[in-house]
């Protein structure tokens, strides 16, 4: 593998029982790549995410460089407002110290300490609003330096608004400490304007490239079917 | 009079034991929603009891023995047929529960079912000291992977903890608890001894570390309640104990969070 090659993926596919999840992918990530992975629901997005944990049998290869800290951000995270855990503990499961805490969540854009030791590290977590959630999710994948972060749709349950701060927040964080980021988006927009290559997949690979050069109206026809060009037009923003 | 000798003294530190390592499990169980779980389970030891007596061992390894069958079918059964635990528990309680009354000689049914701590001896003291502090220290070592498993299974798999072995050895250990808890409270009312006391410290805690230390606290103190007055009273302590917890989650509700 090349030198600043992090990730290879050849021929990759993924079966339950007898059916065909994923199938034919291949591709590669370079360091300080944001890689986006889009599709409809059921394309197999999270099954890749998986397989490149580890996580599910696979046939092909995926190959990651050496000694790299991956971390992982799951699409569920439906924390029940009953459980009773605080924020502090939640980040204590990666038997970490204050200091890390605290330096993470300045990187997600929590500043006041006051605020944190008074108001957010002795809470319940499923106290916490949705986008709260999100950046203490996003705090969590980062405490332990990682070179590699899988987000799986760090969007979803947020509003609009916080919908921009948590992708500005994503850049701000590959920017000042390098890391990779793949992502799952479910919207375009997004990706234009945040990843410099995505993927396009429905069970097949359908497109691969930089977003202004293969989200075409074929490619995306064949991802989406006949919703295409609505979403086509959103990258000239 | 001498601890050793005073048949008082045994019942209630058996009592007390049992009743912290059942409330600080029994938070887990909360956490984990598997509260039913350890309502029914109980009911699985039965079988083995009965076992026990019919053929003359001690009933208490009955009880683990067929507790711990179970518990494992449960783990095997809800890996290969991704069935809920709950649905498999309901299978194997309504099973043991039918042979169990079967197999039990009927002079020994009531006993079996409401418990009789009036029995116990040294010897089952050292059992619970023994087994009761290896539940605290196996809880030490995979509280952690437990915790993140049961928030995010994903979250859990991804930092590499192996969940379906976490989730065994935390089911064997409940089978040690159930098994133990039979002592005080019978067949019946274990689930009690595990539920009350984790439903009390949900009420007060924000943090786990309150909620689990809380629990163990008040499973304690229901249990250390339960057998002191049952023995004032003349009662029974089995449904004592068990109205000990229930008072205290009564008094936790004022105090909810």
């Amino acid at each position: 593998m090349l030198d600043n090659f992090i990730l290879t993926v050849d021929n990759l596919g993924v079966k339950f029982d007898k059916n065909e999840v994923l199938k034919g992918l291949s591709f590669f990530v370079k360091k300080g790549d944001v890689l986006a992975i889009v599709g409809p629901n059921g394309a197999g997005k999270s099954v890749l995410f998986r397989a490149l944990l580890g996580l599910l049998p696979y046939s092909g290869k995926i190959e990651w460089g050496k000694n790299l800290k991956i971390n992982y951000v799951p699409q569920k995270f439906n924390i029940d407002k009953e459980l009773p855990l605080t924020v502090e503990e939640f980040f204590k499961l990666k038997e970490v110290g204050t200091k890390k805490i605290m330096a993470a969540l300045r990187s997600v854009g929590m500043t006041d300490e006051h605020h944190i030791e008074r108001h957010i590290l002795n809470q319940r977590l499923g106290w916490l609003s949705g986008g709260q959630i999100q950046r203490i999710l996003v705090a969590w994948s980062i405490l332990d330096n990682p070179d590699v972060i899988l987000f799986d749709e760090p969007t979803s349950g947020i509003d609009v608004g916080g919908e921009e701060t948590i992708y500005h927040l994503l850049k701000k964080l590959k920017d000042e400490k390098g890391f990779t980021i793949l992502l799952i988006s479910h919207d375009l927009h997004i990706v234009y304007k945040y990843a410099n290559n995505v993927i396009c997949i429905n069970k097949e690979m359908v497109c691969y490239g930089e977003p202004s050069d293969v989200l075409d109206p074929a490619s995306l026809a064949k991802l989406y079917g006949g919703e295409a060009g609505f979403y086509k037009h959103e990258h000239n923003h | 009079m001498n601890i050793i000798t005073n048949p008082l003294y045994l019942q209630v530190l058996v009592g007390i034991l049992v009743g912290l390592g059942a409330g600080y499990l029994g938070s887990f169980m909360v956490f984990k929603r598997m509260s039913l779980v350890g309502d029914v389970i109980s009911h699985v030891a039965l079988p083995g009891i009965a076992l026990g007596l019919i053929f003359n061992f001690n009933p208490f390894l009955g009880a683990f023995t067929a507790l711990f069958l179970s518990i494992v079918g449960i783990w095997f059964l809800e890996i290969k047929t991704e069935l809920p635990s709950e649905t498999l528990v309901g299978i194997f309680f309504a099973l043991s529960l039918a042979l169990g009354l079967l197999l039990t000689p009927e002079q020994e049914l009531l006993e079996v079912l409401f418990g009789d701590i009036t029995r116990v001896g040294p010897t089952e003291v050292l059992i619970a000291l023994i087994l009761v502090s290896s539940l605290f220290i196996i809880m030490s070592l995979i509280h952690r992977g437990l915790t993140l498993s049961i928030i995010s299974k994903q979250l859990a798999q991804s930092v590499g903890i192996n969940i379906s072995r976490t989730s065994f050895i935390f089911l064997v250990l409940i089978a040690i608890i159930v098994a133990l808890g039979l002592n005080v409270t019978g067949v019946f009312l274990t689930g009690a001894l595990v539920i009350l006391p984790a439903a009390a410290a949900k009420n007060i805690s924000i943090s786990l570390a309150n909620f689990t230390k809380s629990s163990a606290i008040f499973g304690g103190l229901s249990a250390f309640g339960g057998i002191v007055l049952g023995n004032y009273l003349g009662f029974h302590p089995g449904p004592i104990v068990v109205l000990t917890g229930g008072f205290i989650f009564l008094i936790t509700l004022f105090f909810k969070k």
